[in-house]
């Protein structure tokens, strides 16, 4: 079985600040780190191949030459390699230009190496959180979606049994195969680095894909091939109203209760 | 003319509040640009859904009936919404933020090329541009982002449950026009199929559409202290969520976990004990409507986004509250 995962580089957001006078997110210093939801995905890649002896997990991302860093981690996790799209030309995609970008990626990897049962993503990246990604892959790849995976096993020769969860528990699918998924936390935490996977991603240097490589269409990438526009950033605004309550327990419950009873919440 | 169109998302035959809400919402932006407003609903023997719509403020229903749209299936549901699409040619499209319209939304956006904001909190109608103002938050919260997508159509975008007020017309309902759309799938293949649906936990696990939610965090100290949460939640009619810390630990199910590796919410009220409001947090609740916090450090972030902060011994505090709330209930 041959397996893609595709993965994200995000700032760690538990690092994250923000200059208040551009409102731009202070990058320098904030570690780098693999999308927490697509450790799940290369976890759930990772365990059918476990399962499945002769599988092969190929990790797909797109970003700045530094993003090769998550395609080696992958590898020291235990993926089989990767490819990195890189280019002046791709950048400001917006999740549209994006999901068409690496869909292309996909069909070049499949063009060289035959195609891919499985292509998994996290449900959604942290600095986003639009999970918008996977499904506009899937579409261009032309291959059926199921949102939310939280396990996956092969049902016979031609499908894919999915456990997916929803806003009140979980729904037992069939798929055919070949199918994306997004993959939610609940697949399990990314198992750690062997010594030997870690030897392996030391050496590891993946491959750079840019327009060169996968001859995209000039208008459907980077900022021009993106249909949507940042008009306007600014700071949230800062709730007007704000009481911190001082006294007793019971002072200060009795003050809150009056504060809920007026907006009608008790 | 000119259209903005509402998923009317069912399931079981009910529709989901967040159709709605996103009716209400539409009426608004209806006024503003003088499009008019219509809710798309697939279903199986849905017919009785329509009136509800119409009292919301739809003044057109696309009806699309098949028993394939019994339940979310992505090839068929995003196959019938884009041909109608394509057909009728929307302004806006506005989709709830469930698991059912995060797989319809984004679906739909790839095939049409076309512009798709996730999770707005404001949505607004420039008359000037003609454009769709889409306002989301963005690196967690930290910053609001206004996007637009000014040269392809339909502008669509996704809203959570709970954002905006739902709010039925004012006055008899009116009725409007129900438009009954010929379904034709033929030669769209059925590549997936539902076998089984687990309803787990109680109601107090549905967070994303819960009105009230009250959270633990590590600030509990053990996880027996999470029966302090479980009955403020029960005597406010809320869910109960959890920080990242505490399900880590092991005191509580992931199930209930708010935060940006958890689950994103916005009730109506959130309650958050013992919390100190790491910024993965913060992410994850901080569109709520009205938001208290409790906690014995009053330098705790958490009281940046609070509403109401109460400093002190939560275990003193809480008992506290339900003693007033059930007070004022008695009273």
């Amino acid at each position: 079985m041959k397996i893609a995962v595709c993965i994200k580089q995000v700032p760690d957001s538990d690092k994250v600040t923000i200059d208040r006078t551009t409102n731009r997110l202070n990058r320098a210093g904030v570690p780098a780190i693999v999308n927490p939801f697509d450790e799940n995905a290369l976890e759930m890649a990772l365990k059918l191949k476990d399962a499945n002896p002769g599988t092969t997990v190929t990790v797909v991302t797109m970003g700045p030459p530094p993003a090769a860093e998550v395609i080696k981690t992958a590898v020291a996790h235990g993926a089989d390699g990767g490819v990195l799209i890189c280019g002046r030309e791709f950048g400001g995609a917006d999740t549209w230009a994006t999901g068409y970008t690496i869909a292309l990626a996909i069909r070049k990897l499949q063009e060289d190496g035959g195609p891919f049962d499985l292509v998994l993503f996290g449900k959604q990246a942290t600095d986003g959180d639009t999970a918008q990604v996977g499904p506009g892959i899937a579409n261009n790849l032309g291959l059926p979606c199921l949102t939310y995976a939280k396990s996956c096993e092969v049902a016979g020769g031609d499908a894919f049994r999915v456990v997916r969860m929803t806003e009140d528990g979980t729904e037992e699918w069939e798929v055919q195969r070949p199918c994306a998924l997004t993959v939610v936390k609940e697949a399990g935490e990314l198992r750690i680095a062997s010594l030997r996977g870690k030897m392996k991603a030391k050496s590891y240097q993946p491959p750079v894909w840019g327009v060169e490589e996968l001859q995209p269409n000039p208008d459907f990438i980077g900022l021009k091939g993106s249909p949507t526009r940042v008009s306007k950033v600014f700071a949230p605004p800062v709730k007007s109203n704000r009481e911190k309550f001082s006294g007793t327990p019971a002072e200060q419950a009795a003050a809150l209760v009056e504060r809920l009873a007026a907006r009608q919440l008790v | 003319m000119n259209e903005i169109w509402v998923f009317a998302e069912q399931r079981d035959g009910k529709l989901e509040s967040v159709a709605l809400e996103l009716l209400s919402k539409g009426r608004e932006l209806a006024a503003k640009s003088g499009y008019r407003l219509a809710a798309v609903l697939l279903s199986e023997n849905g017919e009785a859904l329509a009136p509800e719509l119409f009292a919301y403020g739809a003044q057109k229903v696309y009806r699309l009936d098949d028993p394939r749209f019994a339940y979310y299936q992505n090839d068929w549901w995003s196959e019938a919404f884009v041909s109608l699409v394509r057909e009728k040619g929307p302004e806006i499209v506005l989709v709830g933020a469930t698991t059912v319209g995060r797989s319809l939304a984004p679906t739909a956006a790839s095939i049409l090329h076309c512009g798709l904001t996730a999770d707005c909190t404001r949505l607004d109608f420039d008359p000037e541009t003609k454009l769709l103002l889409q306002t989301r938050p963005a690196f967690g919260g930290n910053i609001m982002a206004t996007i637009v997508c000014a040269d392809t159509r339909p502008q669509m975008a996704t809203v959570r449950p709970n954002v905006f007020k739902k709010e039925p017309l004012p006055g008899a309902p009116s009725g409007g026009e129900l438009v009954n759309v010929p379904v034709d799938l033929s030669g769209v293949p059925c590549r997936m199929k539902r076998l089984k649906v687990v309803k787990e936990g109680g109601d107090d696990v549905n967070l994303a559409e819960a009105k009230a939610i009250v959270s633990g965090g590590r600030g509990l100290g053990s996880p027996e202290k999470f029966s302090l949460v479980r009955e403020l939640a029960s005597v406010l009619g809320a869910a109960v969520g959890a920080s990242r810390a505490t399900v880590d630990a092991g005191w509580i199910s992931p199930l209930h976990q708010v935060g940006q590796t958890g689950k994103t919410v916005c009730p109506k009220l959130y309650v958050a004990v013992g919390i100190s409001g790491a910024i993965q947090h913060l992410a994850g609740m901080q569109s709520s409507d009205t938001i208290v916090a409790i906690n014995s450090d009053p330098n705790a972030p958490i009281f940046d986004v609070a509403d109401y902060g109460l400093v002190g011994d939560l275990n003193e505090i809480v008992p506290a509250i339900v003693a007033a709330v059930k007070a004022r209930r008695g009273a």
